[in-house]
């Protein structure tokens, strides 16, 4: 009898100290998360840039012209995607989210960034831009321009979208009566324009 | 043999095992309790190198939170804007002002600038912001009113508990895809009907959201 008492002595204090072996090794892993500061790297974090003269293995590997806006006879004027609604769709959102800060949602290059000291871009409808290839804008936005920074963050794909909305919105902007479908009943765009 | 010990120790071991006891139930639910509020700062801003506003930026100017959080939709890190991002505007805007000392810096000399982190999920959690982007989950129902905020604060527990009160009923919270960025959106009278109705048209999986290995795995 005496024996089993201590016995339960003895396994409760063992089982108390269970309770001190909790650890946060779970919650810390030896894993190498992307954005981690790592000291053993050059850069103190673990997400590398690519080498200098990286060849990217998208699309521009094979077809540079996708990557630069650049072909053999200079600034690309036709898209290299094909040209759809939800191309024009997700080029409007991207330019809107991207573009609009500086450029304005309508083009002409007062946006709130630019009211509160960024330099003023020129108006997307001057009739120099308007004449523009869409190569252009392409180009603009993977090199930067002037003192505007590259926005080449924006995959490539969307900045093709970007380019083809560009040109839609600078046709908004000179559209006559005359360009509006017959299908389409102009006055109630306006009285829904006017609603808004 | 002699007795060792006097007969009254007999009722020292009963309180030992009472006291113990005891002591064990308070242990554990102090431990509880500090695991359940340990590193869950709700609502206190965390320190940064650089006094970046998000009610500046995301609120009055109106940024769209992918203008610097580019990979939020595409992958399970949203990521935290490099410096290139700030340069965008800061190469001409506020150029020389103290405030953005450390961000000009940064910039010379090519070293990130070292956020600390606000939300950190343990190792174990697998956590994806792209499915829950897609799903029509917006960042102001995990992270709140981002766009008031002057510094950045965790806005809800981020516990396995809150995690399930969404994972067992997502149709009380979600929203239109188009609406996900909306920092001021706000849940509809009929939020039971139009959720219901997401969850087909999202064909989100209800048998799977709350099991285990969605997300420790
Ligand atoms: C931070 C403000 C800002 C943002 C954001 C911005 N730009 Fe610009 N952009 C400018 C400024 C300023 C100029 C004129 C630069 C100069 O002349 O030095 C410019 C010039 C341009 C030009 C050349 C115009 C010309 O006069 O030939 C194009 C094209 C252009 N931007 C397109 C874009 C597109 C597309 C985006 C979105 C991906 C974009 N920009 C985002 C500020 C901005
Ligand atoms: C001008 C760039 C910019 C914009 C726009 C922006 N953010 Fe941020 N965000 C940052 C920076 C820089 C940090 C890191 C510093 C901090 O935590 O305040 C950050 C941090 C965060 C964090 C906390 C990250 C962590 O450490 O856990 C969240 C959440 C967040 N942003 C959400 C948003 C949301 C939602 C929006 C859109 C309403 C948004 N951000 C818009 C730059 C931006
Ligand atoms: C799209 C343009 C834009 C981007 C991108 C941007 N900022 Fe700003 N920021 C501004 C503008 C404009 C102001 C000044 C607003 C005002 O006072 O009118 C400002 C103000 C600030 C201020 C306050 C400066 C002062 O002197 O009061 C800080 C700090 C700041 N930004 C940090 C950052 C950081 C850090 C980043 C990168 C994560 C960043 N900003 C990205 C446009 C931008
Ligand atoms: C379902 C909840 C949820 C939603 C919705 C959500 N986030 Fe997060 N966010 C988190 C969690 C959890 C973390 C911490 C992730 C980690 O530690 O790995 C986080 C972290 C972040 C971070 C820090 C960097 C990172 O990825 O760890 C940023 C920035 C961020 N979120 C921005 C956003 C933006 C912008 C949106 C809206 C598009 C958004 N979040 C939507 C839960 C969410
Ligand atoms: C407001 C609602 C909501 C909250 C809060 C939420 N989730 Fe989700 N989560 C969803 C929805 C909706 C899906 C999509 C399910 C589907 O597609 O079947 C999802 C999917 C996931 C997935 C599955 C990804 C995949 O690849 O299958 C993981 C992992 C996940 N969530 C983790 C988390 C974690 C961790 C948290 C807490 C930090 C969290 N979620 C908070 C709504 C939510
Ligand atoms: C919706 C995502 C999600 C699901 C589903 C989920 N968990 Fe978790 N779990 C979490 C998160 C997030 C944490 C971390 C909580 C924290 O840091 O406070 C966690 C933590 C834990 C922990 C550690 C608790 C601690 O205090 O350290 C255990 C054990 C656990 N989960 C078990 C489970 C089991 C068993 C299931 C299935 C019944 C499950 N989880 C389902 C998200 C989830």
């Amino acid at each position: 009898m005496r024996k089993n008492r201590r016995g339960v002595l003895v396994l409760s204090i063992l089982l108390a100290l269970l309770l001190t072996a909790c650890g946060r090794n779970m919650v810390e892993q030896p894993v190498y998360r992307s954005y981690d500061v790592n000291p053993y790297l050059p850069q103190g974090t673990n997400a590398h840039q690519p080498p200098e003269g990286t060849v990217s293995r998208e699309r521009g590997a094979i077809d540079p012209a996708f990557f630069t806006g650049q072909g053999e006879g200079g600034m690309l004027s036709e898209l290299p995607i094909e040209l759809t609604t939800g191309v024009l769709q997700r080029g409007m959102e991207r330019y809107n989210i991207y573009c609009a800060p500086c450029h304005n949602y309508n083009g002409d290059g007062r946006g709130v960034v630019v009211q509160r000291g960024f330099p003023q871009p020129a108006s997307l409808h001057e009739p120099r831009l308007r004449d523009a290839d869409v190569g252009y804008f392409f180009n603009a936005m993977t090199n930067g321009f002037g003192r505007m920074y590259p926005y080449d963050r924006v995959p490539a794909e969307d900045r093709w979208a970007i380019a083809g909305y560009i040109r839609a919105l600078q046709l908004s902007q000179y559209g006559t009566p005359e360009d509006v479908p017959a299908e389409v009943q102009l006055e109630s765009l306006i009285q829904a324009e006017a609603d808004r | 043999m002699p007795n060792l010990f006097p007969r009254n120790s007999n009722s020292f071991l009963w309180w030992t095992i009472g006291l113990g006891g005891v002591f064990v139930v308070l242990l554990i639910t102090g431990l509880t309790v500090f695991a359940r509020t340990h590193n869950n700062q709700v609502g206190v801003p965390v320190e940064q190198p650089v006094a970046f506003s998000h009610s500046l930026h995301a609120g009055s100017m109106g940024l769209d939170c992918r203008y610097c959080h580019t990979t939020v939709e595409t992958s399970n890190f949203a990521n935290v804007p490099a410096t290139e991002t700030c340069m965008t505007c800061h190469s001409q805007v506020r150029v020389n002002s103290p405030q953005l000392a450390v961000v000009q810096e940064s910039w010379d000399t090519g070293t990130p600038i070292a956020w600390n982190r606000v939300h950190d999920m343990p190792d174990f959690v697998f956590f994806d912001h792209s499915i829950h982007v897609a799903k029509g989950v917006g960042c102001s129902d995990c992270h709140g009113p981002v766009h008031q905020m002057e510094g950045m604060w965790k806005n809800e527990p981020m516990t396995m508990g809150w995690c399930l009160e969404c994972h067992k009923s997502p149709e009380d919270y979600l929203r239109p895809r188009s609406e996900v960025f909306n920092m001021d959106y706000t849940r509809p009278r009929n939020q039971v009907e139009l959720g219901a109705q997401l969850v087909q048209d999202y064909h989100i999986d209800t048998e799977k959201l709350p099991q285990c290995w969605t997300c420790h795995r």
